[in-house]
């Protein structure tokens, strides 16, 4: 254990702290189940996973606590892993998903429809994905008209640029329509409450696609860490990984804000922790993202029912109240990994 | 280990290279000498980093082709090119938290796809990248803590485990103190001795005479003249690169032209 922890990040097996995160995030989804709101507590909770609750605690498990749970764990895993392709990619260890007009552009696509009269209840979970990748698409035309999609600064400016237009034709549009500004009000805080499984399993197809990618672009995405040319002289084509690795972003964070609403942070903090754990290879920090994202989510998720009792304090506020001094701290510490 | 005794070509041909819209290189032809080590040498400027980028293929020509084994390298897939022809460039980023191997098991992925990434032959190739690099103790050290010059021997490495007939350097030793560049220079040797097709762009021009076989001077993005270092290297040569005056004498233990009294050129 005391080895463990003095040797460096970078020399320690992955399992090795795969194990205990993952163990982690299975306790945390037992508190989810057993913790927070309805009249059901710790024990009447645990007798409903033993299949001997009453019918209101099994309907306060089966059908808030769990689809819940499970819409942490997705989102989770879609900002964590979304986020470490993000930062190799840019080059930047502080680059958030985000930072390509993929928030912006799934929250924009929401506001339409909302102002259009649709409600956040019947919201069809593929509107903010769509939004995302129309988002992050532009950013990429914008890049490519120029011959610049070599370059990920250009990539990240372009990016910053759309997000804040498309940050602010939403605003206009909910300046001249009262009903969606306060529908998506809660939305944008970002609350995996209320969503429901037919939103999750809606989002499967797209999700596979986006492991695929992933799994895929994994190890030219790696080489690219040592150098542009490197990675040609390897035989890979810079472009197309940086065109896959933004595409698998898009669905990734549409698919986690279509569910979660706009979650900020969790993108940026997770990928951190995994490299403070095992060190810069995205190869292996892309692993750890995998358990690493929910147990996040999930135990803010569980803190935010806490605190809060009776209401819930809406996810994206409290992950941005503990990302914010997370990324202070990081701010400050001596050294940033170079990427 | 493949056999990599020069069976595979790389030439130039009628080449015409650009930064932007500036001209760089334009028509110029070469053939690099089957397993012997070409050095590229010619004053800052003079297109010698270009024409090793357009070698191999990092640039797209504007006019003429690259020819590998008499076909256009750009109509071959990527990958089958870096089979053939290993590329150590300036600007390699060393990145936190690697070690030696792993750095060298990444010149095996042109070798391996995304189904099937390890086979007995990719760890027999490391194990020889690492003897032929003399990296053998230091392994699992981390990148970052190396020496400019063992750090470079395990980039070399890298090449090495790529199993190519082909190795194109882009100035290996400029970051380095004499030590270290000899370290490098006589790796370099050895693996042209073992077969391997060099060609690498260097700025001192005394080692280039020392380990080339073969010497490319260029400026203004054309050749001046090339061949055997002992025959084309005279104090002509060295005021039309440099711009210097000097006078060459043959270094007494292997023959090779060393440049003494070295001044520069007033103008009037």
């Amino acid at each position: 254990m005391v080895f463990w922890f003095n040797s460096p990040p970078a020399q320690r097996s992955v399992m090795s702290a795969f194990i205990p995160v993952a163990l982690l995030l299975v306790f945390c989804c037992v508190c989810s189940l057993l913790l927070g709101a309805g009249n059901v507590g710790p024990k009447e909770a645990f007798q409903v996973l033993l299949g001997q609750g009453t019918d209101d605690a099994n309907f306060i498990v089966y059908e808030l606590r769990l689809p819940r749970t499970l819409i942490g764990l997705v989102a989770g895993l879609c900002l964590g892993i979304a986020g470490a392709l993000m930062q190799a990619v840019a080059r930047n260890p502080l680059a958030e998903p985000g930072l390509l007009g993929v928030s912006a552009g799934s929250a924009f696509a929401v506001a339409i429809a909302l102002a259009m009269g649709a409600s956040t209840a019947t919201l069809p979970a593929e509107l903010a994905q769509v939004g995302a990748l129309i988002g992050c698409l532009c950013v990429i035309a914008v890049t490519q008209m120029q011959g610049q999609c070599n370059d990920p600064i250009r990539l990240v400016l372009a990016g910053a640029a759309l997000t804040s237009l498309l940050t602010a034709m939403t605003s206009l549009l909910l300046m001249y329509n009262e009903r969606a500004a306060d529908e998506i009000r809660f939305w944008v805080t970002g609350s995996v409450a209320g969503r429901n499984f037919e939103q999750l399993m809606s989002l499967a197809p797209s999700l596979i696609i986006a492991f695929v990618c992933v799994l895929y672009v994994a190890r030219p995405l790696a080489s690219l860490a040592l150098g542009e040319r490197v990675a040609i002289g390897l035989g890979y084509k810079p472009g197309r990984i940086r065109l896959i690795v933004v595409f698998s972003v898009a669905l990734l964070v549409g698919a986690a804000t279509a569910i979660a609403g706009p979650v900020i942070f969790v993108g940026l903090v997770v990928p951190f922790m995994a490299r403070a754990l095992i060190g810069v290879d995205i190869r292996r920090t892309l692993w750890l993202c995998v358990p690493l994202g929910p147990l996040v989510i999930i135990s803010a998720d569980v803190i935010s029912r806490l605190i809060a009792q009776p209401a819930e304090m809406p996810l994206g506020v409290l992950t941005a109240m503990v990302g914010a001094p997370v990324l202070l701290a990081i701010v400050r510490s001596q050294r940033l990994p170079t990427l | 280990m493949v056999d990599q005794t020069g069976t595979v070509s790389l030439s130039a041909d009628n080449l015409t290279l650009q930064h932007g819209k500036t001209t760089i290189i334009e028509s110029l032809n070469l053939t690099l000498p089957l397993g012997k080590v070409t050095a590229i040498v010619g004053p800052n400027g003079c297109g010698k980093s270009t024409l090793l980028n357009g070698l191999s293929r990092i640039h797209h020509p504007i006019g003429g082709t690259v020819l590998l084994n008499g076909k256009d390298i750009h109509k071959y897939p990527s990958k089958e090119v870096a089979r053939k022809l290993a590329l150590l460039p300036q600007d390699t980023i060393s990145p936190d938290g690697i070690n030696v191997e792993e750095l060298i098991r990444f010149g095996r992925h042109p070798h391996q796809s995304t189904m099937k990434q390890w086979k007995m032959s990719d760890q027999e190739a490391i194990d020889y990248a690492l003897n032929a690099a003399d990296l053998n103790g230091l392994k699992d050290r981390l990148l970052n803590t190396l020496s400019g010059g063992q750090r470079q021997r395990a980039w070399i490495a890298m090449s090495i485990a790529q199993e190519t007939p082909l190795l194109l350097l882009d100035e290996p030793t400029s970051a380095l103190d004499l030590g270290h560049q000899i370290e490098v220079f006589e790796l370099i040797k050895e693996l042209s001795e073992e077969g391997k097709t060099i060609a690498m762009v260097v700025h001192d021009l005394p080692s280039a005479c020392r380990y080339a076989d073969h010497i490319v001077a260029m400026k203004d993005g054309k050749i001046v003249t090339q061949g055997c270092p002992k025959k084309i290297m005279t104090k002509e040569l060295v005021l039309a690169l440099y711009g210097i005056e000097c006078d060459l004498i043959p270094d007494p233990m292997t023959g090779s032209p060393i440049l003494i009294n070295i001044k520069r050129v007033k103008s009037l």
